[in-house]
């Protein structure tokens, strides 16, 4: 997983809430068996015509945010499907920070899976940030220090600090978790006695 | 376990039973027992398997069963979709390398994950079960902690059997009283999340309770608990009772008949101990509870159907003024304009929400003798499973469908989220039994209204939105 300590760059608003998995990256477009291939999809709604003609102008494609790796949004972003392309998609595009005033649960841990740092902030600040990044200001973001500063202004924001390991270190999760594999076993043989109906013989006993 | 004198929750009592270790921060290992597996969110995680050298730990706790992309009909002709085709197999050509438990496309078991999961007896109270889809909180009907994972969690279960997890608060929605006539659990569901928004639930667990639950199916009780995710919980759960265990009498995966009463006692110690604390509460008087109709691209755009599509400005927050805007615009409807004048082009009745056989018997029994509307382009049912299917079909319901002008498909996710052939044409308004009115869900450009089986069947047959109570 790709680290994430400090970024320094120009951020594109999209001061929308409730925006779902479904807007950041369509059903029809999850067909692909591969992580990658997906960005081009996101936000269809928001940058192609109904015909599928991309519109110039749109905020993640036209000349105004380009370059821009931080994603400023509204209140419960990401909410709906659990579909890790979501968080795929929007790295595609070139987004390594969102910021919005709350997340749903599933798409920001999806997030710092793929290296994506989430920031909450209240939603005064938010929208300072919105206009900040309008005006093409840069805002930096920094995750050891959990501020994140533009102009003038700094806000801090609360981060688990075992998801901040995990992005500040590019953890392998499922690594990690397997140096608990003798707990794991432990675990499975008290499982084995107090809910035995829940393993192979019992499991598939009667099945035809 | 919790010393038995501290009054706990449900959810409180399946976390601590499922805890491998604390990791600190409010982390700890959580252990998995069922896993569900599908096609669209498990490719890139045995991938990762693969890559990293790893296998499955325990496939005794794994079902895998295509649905999403899966062709409702013509199953027999070769997939035109080859990224449909090369997904599908990718499910199969996965399930055999690693040894799943796999149902294939033609066999009777095979459906919607979660109309799956239940029906073979593989959900079971009190235990945690997880799925690559957000309405994994369906199974929480039988008291099991279920929720939806992203594909890297899929990958990590597979793997270690175990997720890195932070407990979440609890919450209990009550609902008093006695669901009126015409109303069923979509409408409970549609209620609460019109009351707490789509974000109400975020960071919760919700437990429903009161007369209204306890009243409802097993059907029901999952009809509810899926669309949990749409206010923003994770999982929802329901109280195992004596209608939880004779569900899962007899069931292939559920316990065999020398270990079935110590599991159904295990079962009923699960319920919320009298005096436990929740972090929220809210009361719903299911009395009040009418049929309802969602005019907007959010399920919390949700009004009774004999109300009046809302003015934007009426609504307090900024945002919110400005997100219904986008929202009247989106779905071609005017400020003001009656629910029941909403013109309705195509009409689905399935999804892991509503295509269970009480959904299939309570639409039959609106369309029985009657004809869908002249102006309706499309009327769908998609069974749930090949054996809700076939019990419909024993029960003479397919016949019912069929003469009154519906198409009789083979099960899957269908139109909920239009990855297969069946969506929704732009403009087109949409009655749907499915759970999520998003922009573009069902097809690009359709228009989603929200509502129960009984409602889309009344909306097929007069050709716009019409009160079920008159029917």
């Amino acid at each position: 997983m790709q680290k994430f300590t400090t970024l320094t760059a120009t951020a594109t608003p999209f001061p929308r809430v409730n925006v779902d998995t479904d807007i950041i990256i369509p059903a029809k477009h999850l067909k692909s068996i591969k992580r990658t291939g997906f960005g081009e999809h996101a936000f269809e709604s928001v940058r192609y015509t109904s015909d599928g003609k991309l519109i110039d102008d749109n905020v993640f494609d036209g000349p105004r945010y380009r370059g821009s790796k931080i994603l400023i949004t509204g209140d419960n972003f990401g909410c709906g499907s659990s579909r890790e392309h979501a968080p795929w998609a929007i790295s595609e595009m070139g987004f390594r920070v969102i910021i919005a005033p709350s997340f749903a649960d599933i798409f920001s841990g999806n997030c710092v899976k793929n290296g994506i740092l989430t920031v909450s902030l209240p939603q005064e600040h938010v929208d300072a940030l919105v206009i900040a990044a309008e005006a093409g200001h840069e805002i930096c973001v920094n995750l050891t220090d959990q501020t994140v500063t533009c102009q003038n202004a700094q806000y801090g924001f609360e981060f688990s600090p075992a998801h901040k390991e995990m992005l500040l270190d590019g953890l392998d999760e499922v690594g990690q978790t397997l140096q608990s594999s003798a707990a794991i076993g432990t675990f499975e043989d008290k499982q084995k006695l107090l809910t035995p109906w829940l393993f192979k013989d019992g499991a598939r006993a009667e099945r035809s | 376990m919790m010393p038995k004198t501290m009054p706990t929750t449900m959810y409180d009592k399946i976390w601590a039973n499922h805890v491998v270790e604390d990791r600190g921060d409010g982390f700890v290992l959580l252990y998995i027992d069922r896993h569900l597996v599908h096609e669209v969110t498990s490719p890139q995680a045995f991938d990762g398997l693969r890559a990293a050298g790893r296998t499955v730990r325990r496939i005794d706790s794994i079902i895998a069963v295509p649905d999403h992309n899966v062709p409702t009909k013509d199953r027999d002709q070769p997939n035109p979709d080859p990224m449909s085709t090369a997904q599908l197999e990718a499910l199969e050509a996965n399930a055999r390398e690693f040894g799943l438990d796999y149902i294939e496309m033609d066999d009777a078991r095979q459906g919607i994950v979660h109309v799956v999961g239940p029906e073979q007896g593989f959900t079971q109270p009190g235990v945690t079960l997880v799925c690559g889809d957000s309405h994994t909180s369906t199974h929480g009907a039988f008291g099991a902690l279920a929720f939806g994972i992203g594909t890297s969690e899929v990958e990590h279960v597979l793997a270690t059997q175990t997720l890195q997890l932070k407990k979440s608060k609890n919450m209990r929605v009550t609902v008093s009283g006695t669901l009126p006539v015409g109303c069923s659990a979509k409408d409970v569901a549609l209620a609460i999340i019109g009351e707490i928004g789509t974000a109400g639930g975020t960071g919760y667990v919700i437990e429903y309770a009161g007369p209204v639950i306890e009243a409802l199916s097993m059907e029901g009780r999952m009809t509810l608990c899926n669309m949990s995710i749409e206010a923003g919980a994770r999982a929802g759960l329901v109280a195992p009772d004596d209608k939880t265990i004779d569900y899962m009498r007899g069931r292939p995966y559920a316990p065999k008949a020398g270990q079935f009463e110590s599991a159904a006692s295990h079962w009923r110690a699960l319920k919320s101990d009298e005096g436990a604390t929740f972090d929220k509460e809210i009361i719903l008087d299911g009395s009040e509870i009418v049929p309802l109709v969602t005019w907007g691209t959010s399920p919390e755009d949700v009004v009774p159907v004999l109300a009046f599509v809302p003015e934007p400005a009426d609504f307090p927050d900024p945002a919110k003024q400005e997100a219904a805007e986008k929202a009247l615009d989106y779905m071609g409807l005017e400020a003001g304009q009656a629910i029941t004048d909403i013109p309705v082009d195509r009409v689905f009745i399935g999804s892991c929400t509503n295509s269970r056989i009480e959904d299939m018997r309570e639409a039959a029994a609106i369309v029985e003798g009657r004809h869908v509307a002249e102006g309706v382009i499309e009327a769908m049912i998609v069974p749930g499973s090949g054996l809700v299917k076939l019990q419909a079909e024993e029960e003479g319901l397919d016949r019912v469908f069929l003469d009154a002008g519906f198409q009789w498909r083979d099960p899957g996710c269908s139109m909920c989220l239009a990855m297969n052939p069946d969506r929704a044409g732009p403009g087109e308004h949409v009655a749907s039994t499915s759970n999520r009115n998003f922009v573009g869900r069902q097809g690009p450009g359709a228009r989603t209204h929200l509502v129960s089986p009984a409602m889309a069947a009344a909306a097929a047959v007069a050709g716009h939105f019409v009160d079920v109570r008159d029917f």
